[in-house]
């Protein structure tokens, strides 16, 4: 099979099928996979009126309301049982931690305790109001105080913005409390932030976001922010360097003490990237690096589930420097009990402002609590070190099969490959994690970090034993094999045993359809 | 340690395996200076027994609105959730996936996320509808964003009657990326003052329908007039369940709308996490800022869903994309997918009529009482104008165990509101609450 004129998009990764491969096996009658059936949408029922709730149909007098009632409303309805049938049907389509390894590099797959689940929806925190009298929520505002007391003392920094809904929301709030300082210093002129480009697209996303110019600084033969290039970066129109530590490739920057010092001798202040805190959490602190913000992901290194895609939470830790322009609410403890600030007046307001409706992420901060209470000082510890010793165990069971791209020395908690080891086996870094569905793993994180060429960033997580591991790695390197051996039909038609086969992208991006009509 | 699977032996050879002596060894790169040889100054690891009993004695500290008279609301709603959305948002495959990167293994959450946006799509009376952003307030942020990449106009008007919490979002945002806004004076019923602040570099006004007082409007005409002059209309609504009853932003004109849909499935939970939803009409479907679910075939040629028009995301646009959003609100998203599917557009009329009268009769009651309402249509929420400080009255009312609403003042301090109490009347509340509430008011506010 040749790769004749795949479509690719814009990062080289190809976007629709380059084959449709025959379906030679045993084919059920109407077309369902045996106990995998296929699920129709609710738009396609033929009855819309069902419902699964019992509520009385009263009449009401709602002339008050005339000209303003609607009356196209048509959105179908499910009972009980069918509910079920439809979720569940849907839900034995996807894969998930619970099923197996899930290492997409970056992302965190971690097991997520139902501990955390089960306290999350206590009556009296699961089922509480935002703007109930503060009097009536102090258990709330002590718990918020608790996770922002152990955040600080994982992160050695002495504030917390606990608002932030998700990492994003958290570099936002980072870089948001970054040019409040400079304007409050009559600096505002500072226009350019540096990434570099190894970075997440969320950092120069941000940037851009919040009207930064965003310059990239190189990066290294080893993997690391070229500091030579990043000194002559620096000057007075940068506001901030924004670094990801431990880095996308998945290593610490060696040099982050002196890239915090060069940038703060510039003016500028260093936002860190903190999606990979859980590689050095109860080992490292942030602040002992010399940062000045720093989001953590919640739903990455304190284990709050992933949902499919959210919600996440994105707490940020800030320096002595960056604190007073924390947006509001904050909550304050005083003899009385707790309070929170949540308006400018009466407080030295330097607040840059607010980043949402309400309070943040409580339902999360409940999950992350409940997380660090169980673990610990010494848990958390040891959270880092069995996820970095995981990451390397792979690599080292790997190498002498799969290209590493950096090969000194160890990694942190996720190994980087990159595509070398597939030149002339016309299998790309997309076929070959595809076979890994066909094997029952999740295909790792592809094609990032950018900076390596067909990336595969393979994250297992300190979750995972080493029995997992072995089967694991025993289906990586049968598959590096069988690649090297020109089974290339096993690559390019893959996945054949999943719910669905490769989809075309290009068709769905060419004449949108976003929603049942 | 219970969440560890690793023992010691297999640390040991893995180690070796990794062709090191300890565990430090793969910290090496760490500078020294940095280097933590010991524990942080933190508790020790514990069981579950002992977790279990700090994280309840935090909730002891709460009064759980069940166990009260609750009238809080003012963008945040308590409506009855059914069993089985908690239930189904517990399954593994949901609750332990990811964005779903790999849609092969992921047609669950992605035909959940297609069923989710045509519910908001038909729910809005909008086109299109993305999958979900973190809240309402910050949809209503990416809303004025949008805007002003599609109109290249700089600023943004925002009614008397947004949700002050929806307005410093905005504000915050827009002003962080030079977005010029004017806010109109606080108003129980003048949403179309946005009108009257509108010039050449207005690219949206901003209403809020019902509006932070519980003021429902019709804006058809605000719609015209601000399309008349070049402006995009942006809707907010912060109680989706008024969508079984009012007519919806799409019918009346709306370009943009931002939605709080925590009242369909998602438990209050102080406050997040919530679900945006985001819809607009067709022609800006490449501004959308978010992820989009969109049908497709397989290589079998099989319908299936992949998320789709990525060209304007962070990961693939990185500083030129519409947004820098990564992970949104998925599983609260899951959540209001299936209690809309629940309700169906039978239980969503019911229910929200069953607000609507319960509100108009606590109303009633407290006219009768001698209050002074101040809402003129409303659906679930109303804002009474009472003799003294709100902030005081509510704090007396839940010394005797009323939750009695929201004062406008803990949401702005504005000269002329501080004796305004917003009050929300959802199904949840009996008429036994309401007699309370009426009673207990009297007490302590006339």
């Amino acid at each position: 099979m040749t790769q004749d004129s795949p479509k690719m998009n814009s990062v080289g990764r190809p976007s629709a099928p380059e084959i449709n491969v025959e379906a030679t096996l045993f084919k059920s009658l109407l077309g369902g996979k045996g106990l995998l059936q296929s699920e129709k949408l609710i738009f396609e029922k033929d009855d819309y009126s069902r419902t699964g709730v019992d509520f009385a149909d009263i009449a009401i007098d709602a002339s008050d309301l005339e000209g303003l009632l609607r009356s196209d409303l048509s959105l179908p309805g499910l009972t009980e049982p069918e509910a079920m049938r439809h979720y569940v049907r849907l839900s034995q389509k996807n894969h998930a931690i619970d099923l197996a390894l899930y290492p997409l590099g970056s992302c965190t797959m971690k097991h997520n305790p139902r501990l955390n689940e089960k306290m999350a929806r206590v009556a009296g925190l699961g089922d509480i109001h935002p703007l109930q009298p503060v009097s009536t929520v102090q258990g709330a505002l002590a718990l918020m105080d608790t996770l922002s007391h152990w955040l600080k003392v994982l992160t050695g920094m002495p504030a917390v913005a606990i608002t932030p809904k998700a990492g994003a929301h958290g570099e936002l709030c980072g870089l948001l409390a970054i040019k409040a300082a400079h304007e409050a210093k009559g600096q505002g002129h500072r226009r350019t932030v540096l990434v570099p480009t190894s970075a997440h697209g969320t950092n120069p996303a941000t940037a851009a976001f919040v009207g930064y110019t965003v310059e990239e600084v190189a990066q290294t033969a080893d993997g690391r922010v070229d500091v030579a290039d990043l000194a002559s970066k620096l000057g007075p129109d940068v506001a901030a360097i924004m670094v990801t530590n431990p880095n996308t490739c998945g290593l610490f920057e060696r040099d982050i003490v002196e890239i915090a010092r060069l940038t703060h001798e510039a003016g500028a202040y260093f936002y860190c990237d903190g999606a990979n805190f859980n590689a050095i959490v109860g080992r490292v602190r942030p602040g002992d690096l010399g940062v000045d913000a720093m989001h953590i992901n919640l739903h990455k290194t304190f284990s709050t589930p992933h949902g499919g895609g959210g919600p996440g939470a994105g707490p940020v830790v800030l320096s002595e420097a960056l604190a007073p322009f924390a947006p509001k609410p904050w909550v304050v403890s005083h003899d009385s009990g707790f309070d929170l600030v949540e308006h400018d007046e009466g407080v030295s307001a330097q607040n840059f402002g607010r980043m949402c409706a309400f309070h943040g992420q409580m339902g999360m901060f409940i999950r992350a609590l409940t997380y660090m209470l169980s673990h610990g000082s010494d848990g958390l510890r040891q959270v880092a070190e069995d996820a970095v010793l995981n990451a390397n165990y792979i690599k080292a069971s790997l190498q002498d099969l799969m290209s590493v791209p950096f090969p000194e020395g160890p990694c942190m908690h996720e190994a980087l490959f990159n595509d070398h080891w597939l030149e002339g086996t016309d299998v790309t870094t997309l076929d070959f994690a595809k076979a890994m569905i066909d094997e029952g793993f999740h295909p790792m994180t592809m094609y990032f970090p950018l900076v390596v060429h067909g990336a595969m960033l393979i994250e297992p997580t300190e979750t995972e034993s080493k029995d997992e591991l072995d089967g694991f790695i025993a289906v990586l390197r049968a598959l590096a094999q069988a690649a090297k051996a020109g089974d290339v039909a096993r690559f390019k038609g893959a996945p054949y045993l999943a719910p669905a086969k490769r989809l075309d992208e290009t068709r769905a991006a060419r004449a949108p359809r976003l929603s049942y009509t | 340690m219970r969440y560890l699977p690793l023992s010691n032996g297999d640390r040991a050879a893995m180690l070796e395996k990794i062709g090191v002596d300890s565990v430090d060894a793969l910290f090496v790169d760490v500078p020294e200076s940095a280097r933590r040889s010991g524990t942080v100054d933190l508790p020790k690891f514990a069981g579950e027994l002992e977790v279990e009993a700090q994280l309840n004695a935090f909730a002891d500290q709460n009064i759980s609105p069940a166990k009260v008279p609750f009238f809080v609301g003012a963008g945040a709603y308590r409506h009855h959730i059914p069993a089985t959305v908690d239930h189904i948002i517990q399954r593994s495959e949901f609750l332990t996936s990811y964005t779903p990167y790999q849609p092969e293994i992921a047609q669950g959450t992605l035909q959940v996320l297609f069923e989710f946006q045509s519910q908001v799509a038909r729910l809005t009376g909008m086109p299109v509808a993305n999958a979900s952003l973190y809240d309402g307030s910050t949809a209503a942020a990416e809303g004025v964003l949008m805007a002003t990449r599609v109109t290249k106009r700089n600023k943004a008007v925002l009614s008397g009657g947004l949700h002050p919490h929806y307005r410093e979002t905005v504000e915050t945002l827009a002003h962080a990326v030079g977005i010029e806004t004017e806010a109109c004076a606080v108003a129980v019923d003048n949403e179309a003052d946005v009108l009257q602040h509108i010039d050449a570099n207005t690219a949206c006004v901003v209403v809020q329908t019902p509006n932070v007082f519980g003021t429902a409007t019709d804006v058809t005409e605000i719609a015209k007039a601000a399309q008349a002059a070049g402006a995009l209309l942006i809707v907010v609504v912060t109680e989706v369940m008024s969508l079984g009853l009012l007519k919806s932003p799409g019918e009346m004109g709306a370009d943009v709308v931002a939605v709080e849909g925590q009242s369909i499935g998602v438990p209050l939970s102080y406050g997040g996490p919530y679900v945006g939803l985001f819809a607009a009409k067709e022609k800006y479907l490449r501004q959308l800022p978010g992820r989009l679910c969109g049908e497709t075939v397989d290589a079998d040629g099989e319908r299936g869903f992949v998320l789709t028009l990525s060209t304007r995301e962070q990961h693939i646009r990185r500083d030129k994309a519409t947004s820098n959003i990564c992970t949104n609100s998925g599983l609260c998203a899951l959540a209001f997918s299936i209690h809309m599917s629940l309700l169906g557009q039978t239980g969503l009329q019911r229910v929200a009529k069953i607000n609507y009268a319960k509100a108009h009769a606590a109303r009633d009651q407290l006219v009768t009482a001698g209050f002074e309402v101040v809402t003129p249509r409303f659906f679930n929420e109303f804002t009474v104008k009472l003799a003294k400080p709100a902030i005081a009255v509510v704090e007396a009312l839940a010394i005797k165990n009323v939750l009695g609403g929201v004062p406008f003042a803990r949401l702005q301090n504005e000269p002329g509101f501080e004796n305004h109490l917003i009050v929300a009347v959802t199904e949840t509340v009996s008429d036994a609450d309401i007699a309370t509430l009426v009673a207990t008011l009297k007490e302590v506010a006339q």
